[in-house]
């Protein structure tokens, strides 16, 4: 069996299964690299028996479920893997909640969540793979969800 | 069937049973519309109407409809004389109209502004319209149009014509029609065309609508047409609105190639967009249409806020 060409890490998180091309993205959400001076290995279009994925190691760091919601967005399939002492201590797959509350900015500039009323962003579900969401306010819909995650 | 306290906010909240239940009620509501004969069912009952955008039928038809059926209405037409100048949020607005009485009803120039009202008010909203969001009791009184005059929705070829893209009416109205399983074709400028998405919840109700911009030709099948404002006040810019104003006027002209018992609806206040001459023809509702407000709001107002049944 051929090698991953990055190595396993003992302590952080192994996001698997991203959908290829979408690694960056989720280096985006978690606000790498301003976030951690840690290592983090990305490995795009690797070939796996379900077809090609991205993967995304981040070492020394365990996913909030706020930032795993927040890539369920956009890799509906990923799963989350938290190695501790280079084994493997808890894995699941990301599941997209029926609603996202805080996490999106509706793209639609006079929305009344985009203005000073005290009321959080929240997004239904409309689809969930792949990820379609809607405004609970205004009922619009973004195109780009990646670009609208807060 | 239980409406009380239920909050009107996109015509999507409701089913197709249930809208056909407020029809019904409403044809009940004509005779007291009209003043005809007279009730006291909501006797007591306030209702805060909040305006915060300018509206000439849902404002005086939400009134004319509360009064009619004995209740009472306070609020404003102008926020320039409410705390709103001062930078209330619309939240807190809506905390103090709760505060005062028994229903809400709200236009606001933001979309979901309605829904965000629900959120903060114990007592039941009605949108009114938000920004280019929803207007679900325009779209319940464009349907009690049809039914009252068509006898039924389903059936009838239907031409929504004009601003498809930004116009708040007709892509609650595509939905409802599409519910009903009406024959739909889109006539509008190719830079003004119905949204996508709107185009695919009329095919989840197994509707394939048709889409032109060549109203001589689509107007010859028309059994409904249904004419829209192009509204400067939605436009991004103005050399957007300019190059597309004016593209379509429907006059005696046009109604030449039309069926004698075509229908012509449009929400008001109307422009250019339908030539005065056309007023005095069979086929001109839209005077009536407007007055559907009244009875239509009538019967939702009074389902809501739980009157005796007529």
């Amino acid at each position: 069996m051929k090698k991953l060409k990055i190595t396993p890490i003992k302590n952080g998180t192994v996001i698997d299964h991203i959908t290829p091309g979408v690694a960056v993205k989720v280096l985006h959400i978690l606000k790498i690299p301003e976030s951690t001076s840690s290592v983090v290995s990305v490995a795009m279009n690797v070939q796996s028996r379900m077809g090609k994925k991205d993967i995304v190691k981040v070492e020394n760091r365990e996913l909030d479920p706020k930032e795993v919601d927040k890539i369920s967005l956009i890799a509906p399939k990923a799963t989350i893997n938290i190695i501790r002492n280079f084994e493997v201590a808890e894995k699941h797959k990301v599941q997209l909640p029926d609603e996202v509350i805080g996490i999106v900015k509706c793209s639609n500039p006079t929305c009344i969540s985009n203005s000073k009323e005290p009321v959080q962003s929240r997004f239904l579900i409309v689809d969930k793979d792949p990820p379609r969401i809607k405004c609970y306010y205004c009922e619009r819909e973004p195109e780009d969800i990646a670009e609208r995650i807060t | 069937m239980d409406f009380k306290n239920r909050d009107v906010i996109s015509i999507k909240d409701f089913s197709k049973g249930e809208i056909n239940y407020i029809l019904n009620y409403a044809k009940k509501m004509v005779p007291y519309a009209k003043g005809e004969k007279r009730t006291n069912i909501l006797q007591d009952r306030i209702l805060s109407s909040l305006f915060f955008e300018p509206s000439t039928r849902t404002r005086l038809s939400f009134e004319s409809a509360m009064n009619r059926l004995g209740g009472r209405v306070i609020g404003f037409a102008d926020p320039s004389a409410t705390s709103q100048k001062k930078g209330e949020s619309l939240a807190d607005s809506i905390r103090m109209a709760d505060s005062y009485s028994d229903a809400i009803v709200i236009r606001h120039p933001q979309e979901g502004a309605a829904r965000l009202s629900a959120e903060f008010a114990e007592a039941p909203v009605l949108n009114a319209g938000d920004g280019a969001g929803q207007h679900p009791t325009q779209c319940l009184l464009d349907l009690f149009t049809i039914v009252t005059e068509r006898k039924k929705i389903k059936g009838n070829q239907i031409l929504l014509l004009g601003d498809l893209k930004y116009g708040r009416t007709v892509h609650s109205l595509a939905y409802a029609l599409s519910l009903f399983g009406a024959d739909l074709t889109f006539v509008s400028p190719e830079s003004l065309k119905m949204p996508k998405e709107v185009i695919n919840e009329c095919r989840e109700f197994g509707v394939e609508p048709n889409s032109t911009s060549n109203l001589e030709k689509a107007i010859r099948e028309a059994d409904v047409l249904y004419v829209t404002r192009i509204q400067k006040e939605r436009f991004p810019d103005a050399e957007e609105y300019n190059r597309v104003v004016g593209t379509y006027k429907v006059d005696n002209d046009l109604l030449e190639q039309a069926k004698e018992n075509l229908i012509i609806m449009h929400p008001l206040p109307r422009v250019i967009e339908i030539d005065p001459e056309v007023d005095n023809t069979p086929h001109a509702l839209y005077f009536k249409q407007a007055f559907n407000g009244v009875p239509v709001r009538m019967a939702l107002l009074s389902l809501i806020l739980g009157g005796k049944p007529l």
